[in-house]
């Protein structure tokens, strides 16, 4: 029995390339990899948010009305659902003059137990060293 | 020897990232390592065959299939492919179709995981 962790690393905006979209889709992935591993076998999922990737966590977007697709911000309360750890860079939410307020921090209506962490950096660096592969989207 | 996991999610046409992962891909091999490539996103623009090689483009049918000969295993995201129209029946000979688990199953027993992001 093994596990290797992951760390999903968004730096990028919302919108704008589909790359942070793609780091959650391939995060949530994680739920379902055992299908190719031997029993007892994991691949977990960490994301972290930082630079301008802390865009992705404004809530209310518009996507679906906007450009009939699903939002970032469901796929992060999708995260939520499946108990990854979503890390949001506090300093950097700041450099935005955002704050919890401004983002999306739990997934209450899908029946989500766990919620968005706004930590310093610091913080985030410390999950960062504990991964054993980094993925920058 | 050792097992490289690279995950490519740049076009083929308008980056030159492929180009590096499938040079690198090619590197890795003939050392001796294990190589699965992984492509996502526009990457999987990769995985169409019969793309016509113009000098001003980057053209990689060629290259890959050779290094997948030498046993590259070359995985493109089925859900990417499809939402751009790059279907089952156009896909290259020998590159594999999966959803994202397989990428990151990918990564589990990998001793190195290089993810190239995309444009």
């Amino acid at each position: 029995m093994a596990t290797t962790k992951l760390g999903f690393v968004v730096q990028r905006p919302p919108y704008k390339s589909e790359n942070p979209k793609l780091a959650l889709t391939h995060a949530i992935a994680s739920q379902s990899v055992e299908i190719y591993l031997e029993d007892g076998d994991l691949v977990t999922a960490d994301i972290a948010f930082v630079g301008d990737g802390v865009l992705n966590c404004k809530k209310d977007q518009k996507a679906l009305e906007t450009y009939g697709l699903s939002s970032t911000e469901s796929h992060i309360k999708m995260s939520l659902l499946l108990d990854l750890n979503v890390l949001v860079c506090k300093e950097d939410l700041e450099k935005f003059g955002m704050t919890e307020n401004d983002i999306v921090i739990d997934a209450e209506e899908f029946g989500a137990e766990v919620e968005v962490k706004v930590v310093p950096f610091d913080e985030i660096s410390k999950m960062m060293e504990e991964m054993n592969h980094l993925l920058f989207f | 020897m050792g097992k490289l996991t690279i995950g490519c999610f740049a076009s083929l046409i308008g980056s030159m990232n492929l180009d590096f992962a499938v040079k690198l891909s090619g590197a890795a091999l003939e050392k001796g390592h294990k190589v699965d490539l992984w492509v996502s996103g526009n990457a999987t623009m990769l995985s169409i065959e019969k793309q016509r090689e113009f000098k001003d483009y980057s053209s990689l049918e060629k290259p890959l299939k050779e290094l997948m000969e030498k046993g590259l295993k070359v995985t493109a995201c089925e859900a990417c492919a499809e939402a751009r129209g790059y279907h089952k029946e156009n896909t290259m000979e020998g590159v594999q179709r999966f959803s994202m688990d397989w990428y990151l199953a990918s990564t589990f027993d990998a001793d190195r995981v290089l993810h190239i992001g995309g444009e």
